[in-house]
Formats: structure tokens, sequence, C-alpha cells
């Protein structure tokens, strides 16, 4: 399933990287701590996470992650956001909980490992 | 404009070409002077829909297969192209750049514009939107050719290099506490890797490790520097630090044990795994530390073709 389609079934916010929703995607990570993801999130993965500041961008390329999806109404700092669009890294947003969101994505055959 | 906006490296490219660039220089003209019948001779013989009218190389109106309609639809009486034209027609300059005439395209609706010289204000081409779909396409396969032939070049340079012995070093200054830059080394250095053509799971094992280390020196040391050998067979990360060093570095290899004050745990950092991870990803890996001095961290990875395939999800199994 691409990202444009997720983005557009779930109602997602796209904070940066209008211009990447073609990626297809397959698998998800969900974790606030950095160093988990960077060693258990799958190569190419969505990242669910509450975490908006900028060092989010440098595990999201580290990764080559799809994209990072901020739950429960987070925005991205000011920081993030131009660091995303340097760096081509997709943020988008959402209302719902980590879990919901998870659960959401699980009925779309996102998978977990 | 909404469009461009979605697509910011095509905007960029926008941005780097003008007018000039992308308009047709061999422009086809009709003089005032010249009847209605002549001009539907012209727009056919040269299959376009719309011509500039000159006079000598001033630009005096444009005539479009428009007015013709409007012309044959009439009584039929001969006309000259000087009474059926738009006189005072809008124009472009050609060095103006292509993301405003694509602007004025969008505000008018017209199908082509007359390009002037800036100037000296005399007719120099034509723009239309087919010509600026073509010069955008051609813009972006040169773009595309140029990093292509850069990752050519660099995949290949240990094969066009002659020497007993090939290595590349590539080296990173770290700085403690500055999270405005911190990752930045490994960001750039993935980027290094895959233009010199390294696989991809072990670019990914690469990345994770360098990250961990780089962010370990953000959050713990005062400096260091970060330092890769890359040779045919074999890539070699050395990252050493000056700070407090770590106590016990058996215990900092484990799972779990970190030394983390809060604030670093609140940003999602310092969960003990930084070490492990690296561990995971490497295929030898030293660590000496001196408590008070510094830390320096030794981690290789095998790139020939028997290199280890495990840590295909960058150490994550």
């Amino acid at each position: 399933m691409t990202l444009r389609e997720i983005v557009e079934k779930l109602d997602l916010q796209v904070h940066a990287g209008a211009g990447r929703m073609e990626v297809t995607v397959a698998r998800g990570y969900m974790s606030d701590m950095l160093s988990d993801v960077i060693g258990n999130a799958p190569i190419g993965g969505l990242w669910i996470t509450m975490q908006k500041h900028k060092n989010v961008v440098a595990v999201a390329v580290m990764k080559s992650l799809a994209a990072i999806v901020l739950v429960q109404g987070r925005v991205p700092e000011e920081d993030t956001l131009r660091a995303a669009e340097e760096e081509e890294v997709v943020i988008l947003g959402t209302t719902m909980s980590a879990f919901a969101l998870a659960a959401r994505l699980h009925d779309l055959g996102i998978a977990g490992d | 404009m909404a469009l461009t906006a979605k697509f910011v490296k095509t905007q960029e490219l926008l941005f780097e070409l003008r007018v000039a660039d992308v308009m047709r220089r061999d422009v086809i003209t009709v003089r005032p002077d010249q009847t209605m019948t002549e001009l539907r001779r012209i727009l056919r013989d040269h299959r376009i829909s719309g011509t500039p009218v000159a006079a000598g190389d001033e630009l005096v109106g444009m005539i479009t297969i428009a007015d013709l309609i409007a012309f044959l639809n009439s009584d039929g009486e001969e006309a000259l192209i000087g009474d059926k034209m738009t006189a005072n027609p809008d124009s472009l300059f050609s060095d103006q750049l292509l993301v405003h005439a694509i602007q004025q395209f969008d505000a008018t609706r017209f199908g082509r514009f007359p390009v002037l010289d800036p100037r000296s204000r005399k007719l120099v081409g034509i723009l239309t939107k087919g010509l600026i779909i073509e010069g955008m396409l051609r813009a972006m396969e040169q773009a595309f050719q140029e990093e292509e032939i850069r990752q050519y070049r660099a995949s290949h340079i240990f094969e066009d290099m002659v020497a007993e012995y090939k290595e590349i070093y590539l080296t990173y200054e770290l700085v403690g506490r500055d999270f405005d830059r911190a990752g930045k080394a490994s960001t750039q250095m993935k980027r290094n890797l895959k233009r010199l053509g390294i696989r991809p799971d072990i670019i990914h094992r690469l990345a994770v490790a360098s990250y961990e280390a780089e962010m370990n020196t953000v959050l713990y040391a005062e400096s260091g520097v970060m330092e890769f050998r890359i040779a045919p067979e074999e890539i070699v990360m050395r990252l050493r630090d000056r700070g407090p060093g770590i106590a016990d570095v058996e215990k900092a290899k484990q799972p779990g044990y970190s030394g983390a004050p809060e604030w670093v745990r609140e940003m999602g950092f310092g969960a003990g795994m930084g070490i492990p991870n690296i561990i995971k990803c490497a295929d030898r890996i030293d660590l000496q530390s001196t408590v008070g001095v510094g830390t320096t961290l030794s981690v290789r990875i095998f790139t020939g073709a028997g290199a280890n395939r495990a840590g295909d999800e960058g150490g994550g199994t």
C-alpha cells in the first residue's frame, strides 16, 4: 500500500514530504525510544511516535523510513520541519493515539515483525 | 502555484531555469500588412495556433487561430492582420525566472507569450506551455544523469585507481551537546556510502552503528572525531571522544544498562541500547575507555563478496 493511500484512508495530516507519497509501505514500528527504533524498526517502514524534535529526522534517514507519524495531534517543531525538507523525510500526523493508529494500520495490512 | 509547491525538487529546478533556457528562438512571425488569408496558410503550414506580429524586429501584436476563426465567420471580406490582431500584447522578458512565467500563464490563461530582450525590447523568442514542459523534462533528465554519473564514478573508484593499497578516509568532527547538528555526520556518511555503491544492507548496518556512536558522543562527551576508513574489503569506523569515559565497559555492552540523565531519556535516548545496537551491526568491535579521559570505539564491517548478510534489517533479529 502506498503512503498516499494510507494518508487518504486514515485521514492523516501531511506535515512534510507531500511530494513523496508514492512509496510503498508494508511494515511499521511504534516506539518513542530512538535507539529502539534505530535498532529494531524495519528498513523502509512506517514509524509511529510522539517524539517531535529534530533528531527524529536523522533516525528516519538512517533506517530509510517511509514516514514518521506523529500521534495525538503533536506537531513537528520548526527545525524538525526544515530538517525533514532538507533530508527528504516524510512527516505525517494524526489526532489518534499510537495504539488506535497501529490498529487501523494493521487493518490495512501494515504488519509488525 | 499550489501544484508546484508540492514538488520541492521540481520547484528548485524551476528556480534555476529562465525563460531564455526553454523558449523557442527561431520564432515564426507575421507582418501587420499581411492578409488574414496569408495568416491561414502560415498557421496551417507551420502547424501553429498563434504567432507574434512584428514590424521589423519590433513586436506590435499577437494573432491567434481564435482571431482567424472570428474572421472566417464574418462577412468574408479580406482584412489585414494589423486590424485583427491584439495590439500591445502581454509579453515576457528572456531573463525572467520560469516560475514567474508560469504564474503569468496561470493568471491570464493565454497559450503563448512573445519573449522580449530586457534591454533592447526586441522580439527574441516565443514561450508556450508545451515548450515549458519540454524544457522542464530536459532539465530533469540532465539533473538525473549528473547524479547517475557521480554515483557511477564513485562506485568504480576502487577499480579505476591503481595502487598497492587502496583506502579512502572520511573524517567528521563531533561537538558534545550540539543537538542541532546531532546525526548530521551519520546522515552525510550514509549518502557517501550510497555514492560509493556499497551494498544497501551494509549501508544500513553502518548507518545504525555510526548514528549510535555519534549520539553517544553528542550526549555524553565534550568532543570527538569520527573516522571512516573505506577499503575494498571492509569499512572501519573509529570514534575517539574526549569526555567522562565509561566506568564499566562490559556492563555498557549489556542491553538496558544506561547512565543517562533524565533529560536525555526524555528525548528518547538513553535506553541502554546504543552499544548493544552497535554490537549487533558490527563484524568486529573494540571498545576502550578511560574514566575522565575519553572513549575509543572501533567498528569493523566486512564489505567483500562474502560479507555477512545477517543484520539486513539494521541489526534487528
